[in-house]
């Protein structure tokens, strides 16, 4: 099976059933699949080839939603990027993935239009929802066209060429250790175990309708989108949890029964007066990114009464891990849970050979939802995909640490590198540090997570200026909000005469670490 | 009102745009100009109650209340007049700490 069959084959059994509420726009499947089929021939007539990827740079929009399937129709690859997401950066995932087609909005042209100018591979760029006759012409080189006029005339029917389900569906850039995002490679085939996995024990239905406030750059934003049409659901798309008011009532009035959140989210809401709503259709409630603090969990047991709560874990490279079957919530609320439908965990040791309870190892992951790698980067994918029990299996080695309880249920513990989660997502402090590095006026900078209660992990810079310097720190904020994703500009800069440094010369960050954790009267 | 305006805008600016300001309309929405987020609009929150010394309320965290410079004003003024209408002038034209 392949992902864009996910909405053809509900298009076919329910035509006219609304599949996407957004804004004040309500369509069908069937609307849907007209959309997609005409967007697709646009792409391939602007020169789009099989395997060709084609980069999506949109907030949630349901010109987003048509981009996916076209681009899957048209037997490419999509790659959904962050809608926050800066020139330099936008410009190094076109060249890295070297990006056929860019799909993107009216009001990010600017960005995307200085980066597209820097991608010789890219030979179009379609434009949805342009504000007024904008200067899309402008950029050299490239073929540049309103969505409008692009599908004007395409025929609605399918596209008769397929993929078949080991050919690439997408790549998800991810925060890289070394600094550099890092293009996760999925298949159609992965994509389909992952979401046919978690549809089976969420127990998702076609009379389910699911909320998503969270982007669809976001795997597990994009996943509500594709879990919700596989099963011939609806999905309720949201542009952020910013409103949060609105988001309730929204919860109520569309009779929302899936509602998937991150701790952050679950904390905001948890601030609220619940008491004066209900939300009697509202079936479950699911968690990843960061384990759910336990008194939160249960402050939505108290607010939800009669809501199953499903915490859960992943990691782009497989998308989900694990997940907690609800009636365990109570008897150990500590744990992420175990391993979904049609997949294997286990915690092994510095050897790779598998450990018994109790004992921290490196969590590793065996599945027909594991990634088949990062876009080529052949020495970063053997690091993490290594040989597993069969000839070339490959297992995914997930740089977590975790344990087990006598039961196999998992507990998380702690990275292996110092990537910091914040608000559901991943940061490594070497991009941020990097970006700090190309200010002219800062010497030295070291970047951190330190706990926060809503963010989950604040992100927290410590910069050195060079000799003679003088730097703010709502200068060097801004500077990062110029360069890096909004979720990644650190929330604190300290600006310090000189960083500690350990016996071999490096920045000494644990050093940094206690400064910070250890208040003040007390230290 | 002039000076809510100007405060108001200061804290946006500061805050949600590193101290750039970018001559956004004080009519532009918030959102669609993606500057302010969930936990962005917690720390505006903060600001309006410690600030204007009011409270706000669940029933109030929707975008007509909260989304652009003009609406947060209004807002404000509102909520204080209600709040303390004798001393509604001296709570807004008492200068920011």
């Amino acid at each position: 099976m392949q992902v864009e069959e996910f909405l053809e084959r509900s298009a076919d059994v329910y035509p006219d059933k609304v599949a996407l509420v957004c804004g004040s726009r309500r369509l069908t499947y069937g609307e849907i699949e007209i959309a997609a089929n005409q967007l697709a021939r646009a792409l391939i007539a602007r020169g789009v080839e099989r395997w060709d990827r084609v980069v999506i740079y949109a907030s949630n929009s349901v010109e987003t939603v048509f981009a996916i399937f076209a681009v899957l129709k048209a037997r490419g690859i999509f790659v959904l990027v962050n809608p926050t997401t800066k020139q330099d950066k936008l410009a190094y995932i076109l060249n890295n993935c070297g990006a056929a087609a860019l799909i993107t909005t009216g009001s990010l042209i600017r960005t995307a239009a200085a980066s597209a100018a820097a991608a010789p591979y890219l030979r179009a760029a379609i434009v949805a929802n342009p504000i007024g006759h904008l200067d899309i012409s402008e950029i050299p080189g490239k073929e540049v066209v309103s969505l409008g006029a692009a599908v004007e005339g395409q025929s609605a029917e399918r596209v008769r060429q397929k993929n078949i389900d080991i050919d690439l569906a997408a790549l998800i850039y991810t925060s890289g250790s070394t600094g550099q995002a890092k293009g996760v490679m999925l298949t159609h085939y992965n994509i389909v175990s992952a979401a046919t996995s978690i549809t089976t024990y969420l127990e998702n239905a076609p009379d389910d309708v699911i909320l998503n406030v969270l982007p669809l750059s976001f795997d597990y934003g994009l996943y509500q989108l594709l879990m919700a049409f596989k099963i011939g659901g609806t999905l309720v798309l949201e542009q952020s949890f910013t409103y949060r008011r609105t988001i309730l009532n929204t919860l109520a009035h569309e009779h929302v029964t899936g509602f998937p959140m991150v701790p952050t989210i679950a904390s905001i809401l948890l601030q609220m007066d619940l008491a004066s709503y209900s939300f009697p259709d509202l079936r479950y409630i699911t968690n990843t990114a960061a384990a759910l603090p336990v008194t939160h969990i249960r402050k939505l047991r108290e607010a939800f009464p009669n809501v199953k709560i499903f915490s859960m874990y992943g990691l782009t490279e497989c998308k989900r891990v694990s997940y907690l079957p609800p009636d365990q919530l109570d008897i150990r609320p500590e744990s992420v849970g175990r391993g979904m439908p049609n997949e294997e965990v286990y915690v092994v040791d510095e050897l790779g050979n598998r450990v018994g309870p109790d004992i921290v190892g490196e969590l590793v992951i065996r599945g027909a939802n594991v990634m088949k790698g990062y876009w080529g980067l052949p020495e970063e994918t053997a690091k993490v995909l290594r040989p597993g029990p069969f000839p070339d299996e490959k297992v995914l080695y997930s740089g977590d640490l975790f344990r087990t309880d006598d039961e196999g249920y998992l507990y998380f513990i702690g990275r292996k590198d110092d990537m910091i989660k914040t608000r559901g997502e991943k940061v490594s402090p070497r991009e941020v540090e990097n970006v700090l590095y190309s200010h002219p006026k800062v010497g030295e900078a070291a970047v951190i997570g330190i706990p926060d209660e809503v963010l989950g992990n604040a992100i927290c810079a410590f910069v050195s200026p060079k000799p003679g310097e003088v730097v703010s720190e709502m200068e060097l904020r801004g500077f990062c909000a110029e360069h890096l994703e909004d979720f990644m500009v650190p929330q604190m800069v300290q600006l310090r005469p000189t960083l500690p440094k350990s016996a071999n010369g490096k920045i000494a960050k644990r050093e940094l670490r206690i400064e910070v954790e250890v208040p003040e009267e007390v230290a | 009102m002039q000076r809510t305006h100007a405060e108001l805008r200061r804290f946006i600016t500061n805050n949600f745009l590193y101290g750039r300001d970018c001559g956004f309309r004080d009519d532009e929405s918030f959102l669609e100009m993606g500057i302010i987020d969930s936990t962005g609009l917690l720390e505006l929150i903060n600001f309006l109650e410690k600030r204007y010394r009011i409270r706000v309320e669940d029933a109030d965290l929707i975008p007509e209340n909260l989304d652009s410079i003009d609406q947060l004003c209004r807002f404000v003024e509102r909520k204080v007049e209600n709040h303390c209408p004798t001393m509604a002038s001296s709570i807004l034209e008492t200068q920011a700490i």
